[in-house]
C-alpha cells in the first residue's frame, strides 16, 4: 500500500528540510558575505547582513601577502596525486578482497578502518621524525605520500563495497574468455565499477583538499596547500576577519564548484547498489 | 580435438568434502550431461574442469595434456553461465568479440567471426544493442555466441536454460543440440532436469553427493539403472519402489516398477487399489493409486479412458520390467 502523506506534513517537512539546509550553509554564506566587507564592517556590532560597501580589497591584500596560485597548485597536486596513487593501489587490493577473499580478509578490512579511529596526533611525532630524516618535510611529494596513506583505508573500503556488488559470474566469464588478471580488471571490472570509482575519486579529492592537520604540521612556506594558506591568516593578535574570509572563500571555491558540478555523480556513487 | 579426462579428482571446501573421488573419460565430440539433485556437486565438477576452482587432489587432462594447474584462460574451454554473465557495459558485438580481442585476433578476423556467429544465432539485428535491451533467450544466444567464436576445445554449460520460461527452454534445448551436431565439439552440460539430460545427451553422468552413480547413454540409464538412486532419478514420472513382502517374493530388498510398465484393469490384476488423483494430460493420464498393503504408486496410461477419484483399479507389473534392488540399493542381476 502506498503511504499516505498529507499535504500539511509535506509542507512541514519541506520547511524543516530547508531550515536544516540553511543552517548548514549559513557559515559558508556568512564567510562569502564577509569577504566582500571592509575589516571595520566585518566586526561591526550589530553585524550587517549584506556588505554596505562592496569591496574587493581583501582579495587583493590576501594575494599580496601570500601567493594564492602557488598554494592552489600545491592543493591540486596533493589532492589529485594522492587520490590517483591511492586508486592505483586500492583497485587491485579491493579486487582481491572482494573476489579472492582469504580467512583474514575481514580482519584486514577492520584493521585498516581502525587506523582511521586513532587521532592523527597520536602518530605525529614518529611521522614528523621520519619525514625529517627522509628530508620530506615541506615537500609536495612528501605531503602527497602522507595524504595517500591516510586516505587509503577509505578508498579501499569504498571500492571493496562497490566491487562486492558486481556479480562474480561476469569476472569468471572474462577468465573463461581468455582474459588474464590484468585484462579482467581493465576491461571488465573497472568499466562496470565506474560510478563507484568516480565517486571514490571525488570524495577523496575533497577529503585531501580539506585536510588541514598534516598539511599545517608538515609544511611551512614551500609546499603549503590552501588549508595552510587559510591558517596563515588566522592570528590571535589582529582581527582580520574580512581577510580571513576572503582567503577561506578562495580556498574552498574550487572544491565547492567541483562538488556542485559532480553532485549527481557523488550521490549516485554513494547510493550505488542500495536499490537494485 | 577435445577429450577430457578426470583422474581421481577430489575437492574440499575447508572441512567439507564436496567431491570425494571422481574419474571420468569424456571422448572428443561427445555431448555429456552432468545431472543430479541440487548440491550433488555437478556445478563444482564443471568449475573444476573450467579451472574456476582448484582441485584438492587428482588430475585433469585436456587432450591428454595435464591442465590441473592451468588458469581458466589457458585451458581453451568456453563456458555458458546460468546468469548469462554478459558484459553489461559492452554492446552485443563487443561481447561476442571479447574472447577474440583477448586472443589478440586482427580486426578483420574479429569482424568476420562475429558476423558469422551472429548469423548462426539470429543475432545480426541486435549487434549494436546492450545486453539489457535483449530478452532472456537473446541474452542466452549472445552467451553462446561468445562461446563459439573462440572455437574452444569444449563447451561447458552451467544450467544455461534454468532462467528461461518453459516454451523457450524447449526451443533452446533443440538449438543447443543442433549446434552440437553442427560443430561436433565436445560439450559438457550441467542440469538438474532429467528431461534435458535424456533428450540432449550422448552420455549422462548421474551424480549424487559428489559421487558418480552411473555413467552411460540415456537408454542404458533408463533400461539398466545401476542402483535405486539412478532408477528413481531417471524417468518421469518417477519409478515406484515397493519393499517388504512384495519385494521378498522377487528375492529382493526392494523392487521398482516404472509408471509406464503397469497393465491397468478395472476388473482384475495382481495389485488392487483405489484411484486417489487422476492427472489427465490428454495424451496420457497419470494415476496416483493407493494400493492395498503397499502404499501410493503412480501409473501411466493412455489418455482415452477416464478414471474417477475413489474408483477401484487393478495393476499388474510387467514381469520383464521389474527392477530388483538389494539392501545396499544396488541393482540385482535379472
Amino acid at each position: 500500500m502506498a503511504r499516505n502523506v498529507s499535504t500539511q506534513s509535506r509542507i512541514g517537512f519541506t520547511i524543516g528540510a530547508w531550515l536544516v539546509a540553511l543552517l548548514i550553509f549559513a557559515p559558508i554564506l556568512w564567510t562569502a558575505l564577509t569577504a566582500f566587507k571592509t575589516e571595520a564592517e566585518a566586526i561591526a556590532s550589530p553585524p550587517t547582513f549584506l556588505p554596505r560597501t562592496f569591496t574587493l580589497d581583501n582579495f587583493e591584500a590576501v594575494q599580496d601577502r601570500s601567493d594564492y596560485i602557488k598554494h592552489a597548485i600545491n592543493s591540486i597536486i596533493v589532492s589529485v596525486g594522492s587520490t590517483l596513487i591511492g586508486l592505483a593501489i586500492a583497485i587491485p587490493a579491493a579486487w582481491s578482497m572482494a573476489f579472492a577473499p582469504s580467512k583474514r580478509t575481514k580482519d584486514i578490512l577492520m584493521w585498516m578502518l581502525s587506523t582511521k579511529m586513532m587521532p592523527a596526533v597520536g602518530v605525529l611525532i614518529p611521522i614528523y621524525l621520519i619525514f625529517r630524516d627522509l628530508r620530506l618535510l615541506d615537500t609536495v611529494h612528501g605531503l602527497t605520500v602522507i595524504m595517500t596513506l591516510i586516505n587509503l583505508p577509505i578508498i579501499v573500503w569504498m571500492l571493496y563495497t562497490y566491487f562486492k556488488e558486481i556479480p562474480v559470474d561476469i569476472l569468471e566469464a572474462a577468465r573463461m574468455d581468455g582474459a588474464e588478471l590484468w585484462n579482467e580488471i581493465v576491461y571488465v571490472l573497472v568499466p562496470m565499477a565506474v560510478p563507484g570509482i568516480a565517486s571514490t575519486l571525488l570524495l577523496n579529492v575533497i577529503l585531501a583538499w580539506n585536510e588541514a592537520f598534516w598539511t599545517i604540521t608538515l609544511t611551512s612556506g614551500r609546499a603549503g596547500t590552501l588549508t595552510a594558506f587559510i591558517s596563515s591568516f588566522s592570528s590571535p593578535q589582529g582581527l582580520f576577519l574580512a581577510k580571513l574570509s576572503a582567503a577561506s572563500l578562495l580556498a574552498i571555491a574550487p572544491i565547492l564548484l567541483l562538488g556542485w558540478f559532480s553532485q549527481r555523480q557523488l550521490v549516485r556513487g554513494l547510493t550505488f547498489g542500495a536499490v537494485k | 580435438m577435445g577429450s577430457i579426462s578426470l583422474q581421481n579428482v577430489n575437492k574440499s571446501f575447508g572441512e567439507v568434502q564436496v567431491i570425494p573421488d571422481i574419474s571420468l573419460e569424456i571422448n572428443d565430440g561427445e555431448f555429456v550431461v552432468f545431472v543430479g539433485p541440487s548440491g550433488c556437486g555437478k556445478s563444482t565438477l564443471l568449475r573444476l574442469i573450467a579451472g574456476l576452482e582448484d582441485t584438492t587432489n587428482g588430475r585433469i587432462l585436456l587432450d591428454g595434456q595435464d591442465m590441473t594447474d592451468a588458469p581458466p584462460a589457458r585451458r581453451g574451454l568456453a563456458m555458458v553461465f546460468q546468469s548469462y554473465a554478459l558484459y553489461p557495459h559492452m554492446s552485443v558485438r563487443d561481447n561476442i568479440a571479447f574472447p577474440l580481442k583477448m586472443a589478440k585476433a586482427s580486426k578483420e578476423v574479429i569482424d568476420q567471426k562475429v558476423e558469422y556467429a551472429a548469423r548462426t544465432l539470429n543475432l545480426s539485428d541486435y549487434l549494436d544493442r546492450r545486453p539489457r535491451a535483449l530478452s532472456g533467450g537473446q541474452r542466452q544466444r549472445v552467451a553462446i555466441g561468445r562461446a563459439i567464436v573462440r572455437e574452444p576445445k569444449a563447451f561447458l554449460f552451467d544450467e544455461p536454460l534454468s532462467n528461461l520460461d518453459a516454451a523457450l527452454r524447449v526451443n533452446m534445448r533443440l538449438e543447443i543440440t543442433e549446434l552440437h551436431q553442427q560443430l561436433q565439439t565436445t560439450m559438457i552440460y550441467v542440469t538438474h532436469d532429467q528431461v534435458e539430460a535424456m533428450t540432449m545427451a550422448d552420455r549422462i553422468v548421474v551424480l549424487n553427493a559428489g559421487n558418480v552413480e552411473q555413467f552411460g547413454t540415456p537408454l542404458e540409464l533408463y533400461r539398466t539403472p545401476a542402483n535405486r538412486f539412478v532408477a528413481g532419478f531417471i524417468g518421469s514420472p518417477k519409478m515406484n519402489f515397493v519393499d517388504g513382502a512384495e519385494a521378498a517374493k522377487h528375492n529382493a530388498h526392494a523392487i521398482g516398477v516404472r509408471p509406464e510398465h503397469f497393465a491397468l484393469s478395472k476388473t482384475s490384476g495382481t495389485w488392487k487399489g483405489t484411484v486417489s488423483v487422476a492427472e489427465q494430460l490428454g495424451s496420457d493420464t497419470f494415476l496416483h493409486i493407493h494400493l492395498d498393503g503397499i502404499g501410493l504408486v503412480t501409473a501411466r496410461t493412455g489418455g482415452e479412458e477416464t478414471y474417477e477419484h475413489g474408483e477401484t483399479v487393478y495393476l499388474t507389473p510387467d514381469p520383464q520390467r521389474i527392477y530388483r534392488f538389494g539392501a545396499d540399493g544396488n541393482a540385482l542381476a535379472a
